[in-house]
C-alpha cells in the first residue's frame, strides 16, 4: 500500500503543518472542491487528529482516500475526488 | 531617492503596515484603497441584533493614517508583479516593495440559492438581517457556514449563540429551534476550543450538524443541501457565504484556483517575487482569516522592510488572537501560533469585558500600530 501509494501522482499538495485553524481538513475540503474529479490531493499535517478526521470526512462525502504515508513530524493523506 | 513602498488595501493588516512604515522608515509611503472608509468587521456580529449601527463601525481611511501616507482613494485593476507596478483606475503607480493587504470578497452566487440566504459579513446584509429577526414568530433556524475558508472562524458560531441569548430575551426561545452546520466533525475547526464550546452548545438547546458542507439552498422549499448527501428545512437561514481572494489584484501565476495569493507562511513574501509581501485574509497561509492574523503579520512585515538588510529579519510564527463571545456576558480568547494550538478557558466574564473594551479601543491601538 505505501510503495502503492508512493507512485500514486499527487495533482496538488497542500502544505497545512502547523495549522490548527482552519485547520487541515478544512484545507482539504476546500483543495477538493477546487479540484476536478479524478485529481488526487495531498495534504501534509502535522496535526494528529487529522488522521482520524480526514478519512471520516472522505468516508462521509464518498471520496477515495487513498492512505496515509508517515514522514518524520508529520503525515500525508492522499484523496482522490471521486465525484 | 528614497524607497517607495506602496500597500494595497485599507484594511486592518494595510493600515498597520503603512502607519509603522512612515513612522520608522525614510520612505515614501502610499497606500491604494477603493474604499474612503475602514470598516471594523467584528462589529458587524452585533448589527442583527440592533446592538450596533453600522455607522458606528466604520471610521475614514486618511484619519487613521500617518500624515506622511500618502493616502489614494482608487482601485487596483492590475498588478504587474515583476515590476511592483500598479495600474489604478486613474495612472499607475511603481514602487520598490509592495505589500499587498487586499482582504478576501463574499461569492455567494458560487453556492445555488444561497443568495436568498441571510449573512452579517456586510453592513447591508446585517441590517436585512436584523429586520428578519425583528419579524421572527418561530421555528427553525439554521445557522453556519457555507464554504471554507471563511473570515473569523468564531464569528458564525458566537452568533449562534447570541442568537439563542436573544431569542429567550425576547421571550421567543420556546418557539425557536435552533441548528448549527459545521463542515467538520465539530462545531469550531480547533478541537480544544469545540470541547469548550459543545457542551455550552447542548446546554442552551443547540442542536450540531457536523461535516455539512453546503452544497445548495432551495428557497421555494426552505431547505439546504450538503455536500454529504443531507438535508434540512429552515425558517430563517443563516450562512455565511464561500470567500476568495480579490480577483482584480490576481496577476497569472500569483494566486491559486480560490485566488489566494501564495505567500510564505513565515517571511510572508509573495511566492517568487522579492520585494512583495502579502498580509491578511488574501494570503494562502493556512492560519485563519481574521483581523488578529493580518494584524500580526502587518507588525512582521513593517519590521521587516525597516530591518537591517544585514541583520536577522522577523517571520511570521503564525500568531493570532481572537475571542469568542457565548452570549450571557461570556467570552473566552483563543490564542495560539503554528505550535502551539489554543488552550482556552470556559467562558467567563472577563474574558467578555476585555473583548468589548477591545471593541472600542480598536481605534486608538490597532491602526496606529500601538500594539
Amino acid at each position: 500500500m505505501a510503495v502503492e501509494l508512493q507512485e500514486t501522482k499527487v495533482d496538488r499538495t497542500i502544505d497545512a503543518r502547523g495549522s490548527y485553524c482552519p485547520g487541515p481538513l478544512m484545507e482539504l475540503i476546500r483543495a477538493i472542491r477546487e479540484a476536478r474529479v479524478g485529481e488526487v490531493v495531498e495534504v501534509l499535517s502535522s496535526d494528529t487528529g487529522s488522521r482520524r478526521d480526514i478519512p471520516k470526512w472522505c468516508e462521509k462525502a464518498r471520496h477515495q482516500f487513498l492512505g496515509i504515508v508517515d514522514e518524520p513530524g508529520f503525515a500525508r493523506l492522499v484523496v482522490r475526488k471521486a465525484r | 531617492m528614497e524607497p517607495r513602498v506602496a500597500v494595497v488595501g485599507g484594511g486592518t493588516g494595510g493600515t498597520i503596515v503603512a502607519n509603522l512604515v512612515a513612522r520608522r522608515v525614510e520612505a515614501e509611503v502610499t497606500m491604494v484603497s477603493r474604499d474612503a472608509g475602514h470598516l471594523y468587521q467584528p462589529g458587524l456580529l452585533y448589527v442583527p441584533f440592533g446592538w450596533v449601527e453600522p455607522e458606528q463601525l466604520v471610521r475614514t481611511q486618511r484619519s487613521l493614517l500617518d500624515p506622511r501616507v500618502r493616502f489614494i482613494h482608487d482601485t487596483v485593476l492590475a498588478i504587474d508583479p515583476a515590476n511592483r507596478t500598479l495600474r489604478l483606475g486613474d495612472g499607475e503607480l511603481t514602487s520598490d516593495t509592495l505589500v499587498l493587504a487586499t482582504g478576501a470578497r463574499l461569492v455567494p452566487d458560487e453556492v445555488p440559492g444561497l443568495a436568498e440566504a441571510h449573512h452579517f459579513y456586510t453592513p447591508t446584509a446585517a441590517l436585512r438581517l436584523r429586520q428578519a429577526l425583528d419579524e421572527f414568530q418561530g421555528g427553525h433556524i439554521v445557522v453556519g457556514v457555507a464554504g471554507v475558508p471563511y473570515k473569523c472562524p468564531p464569528a458564525p458560531l458566537e452568533f449562534a449563540l447570541l442568537l439563542e441569548w436573544e431569542l429567550r430575551r425576547r421571550g421567543l426561545r420556546e418557539k425557536a429551534k435552533l441548528t448549527y452546520v459545521s463542515p467538520l466533525p465539530r462545531a469550531f475547526p480547533i478541537e480544544s476550543v469545540a470541547e469548550v464550546i459543545e457542551p455550552v452548545m447542548t446546554r442552551r438547546g443547540i442542536e450540531l450538524a457536523t461535516f455539512f458542507n453546503v452544497e445548495e439552498v432551495d428557497p421555494s422549499r426552505r431547505v439546504v443541501r450538503s455536500l454529504e448527501g443531507d438535508e434540512l428545512d429552515y425558517d430563517l437561514l443563516v450562512l455565511i457565504p464561500p470567500h476568495r481572494g480579490t480577483a482584480p489584484v490576481v496577476a497569472d501565476g500569483i494566486a491559486d484556483r480560490g485566488d489566494w495569493i501564495h505567500t510564505d507562511r513565515e517571511t510572508l513574501q509573495v511566492t517568487g517575487y522579492d520585494g512583495i509581501y502579502a498580509i491578511g485574509d488574501t494570503t494562502d497561509i493556512p492560519v485563519s482569516k481574521s483581523g488578529s492574523a493580518a494584524h500580526f503579520e502587518a507588525h512582521v512585515v513593517a519590521d521587516r522592510i525597516a530591518a537591517n538588510p544585514n541583520g536577522a529579519a522577523p517571520t511570521y510564527t503564525g500568531k493570532v488572537m481572537c475571542f469568542l463571545e457565548s452570549g450571557e456576558h461570556q467570552a473566552t480568547v483563543l490564542q495560539f501560533d503554528y505550535n502551539h494550538p489554543p488552550r482556552p478557558a470556559a467562558p467567563n466574564f472577563a474574558a467578555f469585558a476585555m473583548k468589548r473594551l477591545f471593541n472600542r479601543a480598536y481605534w486608538y491601538l490597532v491602526p496606529p500600530g500601538r500594539v
